[in-house]
């Protein structure tokens, strides 16, 4: 049989019900339209609330901690694993925060192939100074550009120019809630003591909201010179060394082998966040559910339109048989009519699920806790389209296939008697 | 030698359900090119049931059945629908035309199927065959706008678009009143006689039957002349 003439009789078979056709390809457009915007929409949550967090924080952090040595004295005497052991411990000394060839180490570490960008930090204890009060805070000195490029720090200053911090000398990047307390406007002067007692007083030129409002309460920044001014050490001084890397998932393999290499402590993403991983593969898993469940009902429906049309059409099979046309041929026909609504349901239904993720996309979503955030946050990844696609295609396909089998099974010989 | 059209050799066939019965038993003949053959007997004497095996749509008999010198036995479902599209031409009481497609478009249908021409060429055959039948004029219209004596002569043409080898049919004028019986006989006549056409037509209208070139009557499965 010619491909046209099984295209030209599904076409009429389907024109011929076209109400029935239409419920059937709306049924899929729905599901299809359903899938793509939860999905978008789960999604589009999801990575607001990783990128929350995971944008902001290295793949791997390396720094020095205070920690008592693993080599107690009282280990070097064999003898003292049988008897009781008085010595507790020994106290780890005053030691040092910052890492040991820190310049040495960030040079080397820029030439690593696996490593996208690296950024170096020193943080400080102050107090900013209201009036009689004292609030505690934290001043992290940062390399602005380098944290533009790896943390989208310029997503969190609300206001002002981040890159200010460079030009301006000993200037500070306020947290929001920090400012509310202090009352402090941009070009405003404040004063903060560091835990050394100097007084050090800091221009204020932008303002840093990061979403979580007890790292606003709390944290500032200024350039890493300011910092190291503040704490009155040397330009080596740095205490954290973030790492961004082309690969997330080779971070616990890479922070192992740099912590044996630098003789640094260093953690990993995997490590320090991993309870966020699992939050998003579950609600992906939750929406995959929902979507696949809407499209297996309407594969039902499909089903079920195309059982009746084959009862409703048992005299057309049966001539279309006497006359030639092969169980095969009349399989293939009634497949067609299934996969047209398929296709021409998926596709409508991909191109509406655009456009209400698109709508959705526009209605605004203001929270104090996200700042950046203006309207609901949707995904356009397109791998959710071809799932859509593909989907919407396969179970048609599989609504198709049954009653197809049975149209190609009927018997001409009991129609045409039974008249 | 001259190959039969159609030839029967010890056809017999039983249904099992509820009960084992022989409907049809022994039946041998054979029908040669251009004969005009009707197939009469009494309600129930197995007629149809051996018109649908000659037809080769029933496939549940034993003995053997040739179409133009080829054995249908051991053909799978697919060839049995090319020698149907190709060889056979098939005219039921009831018309079975497709209420989608306009007359010509049912006319046309088998022979796209079997895709011996090109589709300009059907349709020029098809309106060829309308011309024939003289409802020409009626080839755009939709199956359901014509009378019953036109869609039985639609459904005659449509059985003749690939040139069939023989024409079946089963009880052809059965729903049609005198007038239109006599017009559809005559045109199976006009077959027969103008274009060499071999039919083979089941009735149990003896005026019909006895204005054919050969009888074959039927009675309890088995055939009593021929």
């Amino acid at each position: 049989m010619k491909i046209n003439l099984g295209f030209e009789i599904a076409k009429s078979l389907l024109l011929a019900r076209w109400k029935q056709t239409l419920v059937a390809a709306i049924g899929v457009t729905f599901s299809i339209t359903m899938f793509i915007t939860l999905l978008g929409f789960m999604n589009g949550l999801n990575e607001l609330l990783d990128g929350l967090i995971l944008n902001r924080t290295p793949h791997i952090r390396l720094f020095n901690e205070i920690k008592p040595s693993l080599d107690q004295p009282v280990n070097f005497h064999s003898d003292t694993i049988k008897e009781y052991n008085f010595i507790h411990s020994i106290k780890p000394n005053g030691g040092r925060l910052s890492i040991y060839n820190a310049i040495p180490i960030m040079s080397k570490l820029k030439s690593d192939k696996n490593v996208l960008g690296i950024s170096p930090k020193l943080s400080a204890q102050v107090f900013y100074n209201v009036g009689e009060t004292d609030l505690n805070g934290v001043i992290n000195g940062i390399n602005v550009v380098d944290e533009q490029k790896l943390f989208a720090f310029d997503t969190y200053v609300t206001e002002g120019n981040s890159n200010d911090l460079n030009i301006v000398p000993n200037s500070i990047i306020l947290g929001k809630g920090a400012a509310n307390k202090m009352l402090a406007n941009i070009g405003d002067l404040i004063q903060v003591t560091t835990s050394k007692g100097e007084r050090v007083k800091l221009k204020v030129i932008g303002f840093f909201q990061s979403g979580i409002q007890d790292i606003d309460k709390i944290q500032s920044y200024c350039s890493v010179e300011t910092t190291q001014k503040l704490l009155g050490v040397t330009s080596n001084y740095i205490t954290d060394i973030q790492i961004k890397l082309h690969d997330l998932t080779k971070a616990p393999e890479l922070a192992k082998y740099y912590c044996e290499l630098f003789d640094v402590e260093a953690i990993d993403i995997q490590t320090a966040n991993s309870q966020f991983e699992t939050g998003s593969s579950i609600r992906t898993l939750i929406s995959y559910a929902v979507g696949i469940t809407l499209l297996i009902v309407a594969g039902f429906g499909i089903y079920n339109i195309l059982n009746m049309m084959i009862y409703e059409k048992m005299d057309s099979i049966a001539i279309l048989k006497a006359t030639g046309f092969s169980g095969k041929d009349v399989k293939k026909i009634f497949i067609t009519i299934a996969l047209s609504i398929g296709i021409f349901g998926g596709f409508f239904g991909l191109v509406f699920g655009f456009g209400l993720t698109s709508v959705i996309d526009q209605i605004p979503f203001n929270t104090a806790a996200l700042p950046t955030i203006k309207t609901y946050p949707v995904s356009y990844n397109p791998f959710y389209y071809m799932i859509g696609g593909i989907f919407s295609i396969a179970t048609t396909y599989l609504a198709g296939l049954f009653p197809a089998r049975k149209a190609s099974k009927i018997d001409p010989v009991i129609i045409i008697r039974g008249k | 030698m001259i190959v039969p059209s159609l030839e029967a050799k010890l056809i017999q066939k039983e249904f099992h359900d509820p009960v084992t019965i022989q409907v049809l038993k022994d039946i041998n003949f054979k029908i040669d090119k251009g004969e005009f053959v009707s197939l009469t007997g009494k309600s129930g004497c197995g007629k149809s049931t051996l018109l649908y095996i000659l037809s080769t749509m029933d496939t549940d008999y034993s003995g053997e059945l040739f179409i133009d010198g080829i054995s249908m036995k051991n053909k799978t479902e697919n060839e049995l629908a090319r020698v149907r599209n190709e060889k056979i031409g098939f005219v039921f009481q009831f018309h079975y035309l497709l209420n989608e497609f306009s007359v010509l478009k049912n006319v046309m249908l088998p022979g796209l199927k079997l895709n011996k021409f090109s589709e300009q060429e059907i349709e020029h055959r098809a309106m060829e065959k309308l011309r024939i039948l003289g409802i020409e004029k009626e080839a755009l219209k939709l199956p359901n706008q014509l009378s019953g004596g036109q869609k039985q002569r639609v459904a005659i043409a449509r059985s003749l678009i690939n040139d069939p080898l023989i024409l079946m049919g089963d009880e052809p004028t059965g729903n049609l009143d005198k007038k239109n019986s006599i017009v559809v006989f005559d045109i199976f006549k006009e077959l027969a006689h103008s274009f060499k056409q071999t039919l083979l037509i089941v009735t149990h209208d003896q005026e019909f039957a006895a204005n054919c070139d050969r009888i074959i009557e039927m009675e309890d499965g088995k055939i009593i002349s021929a």
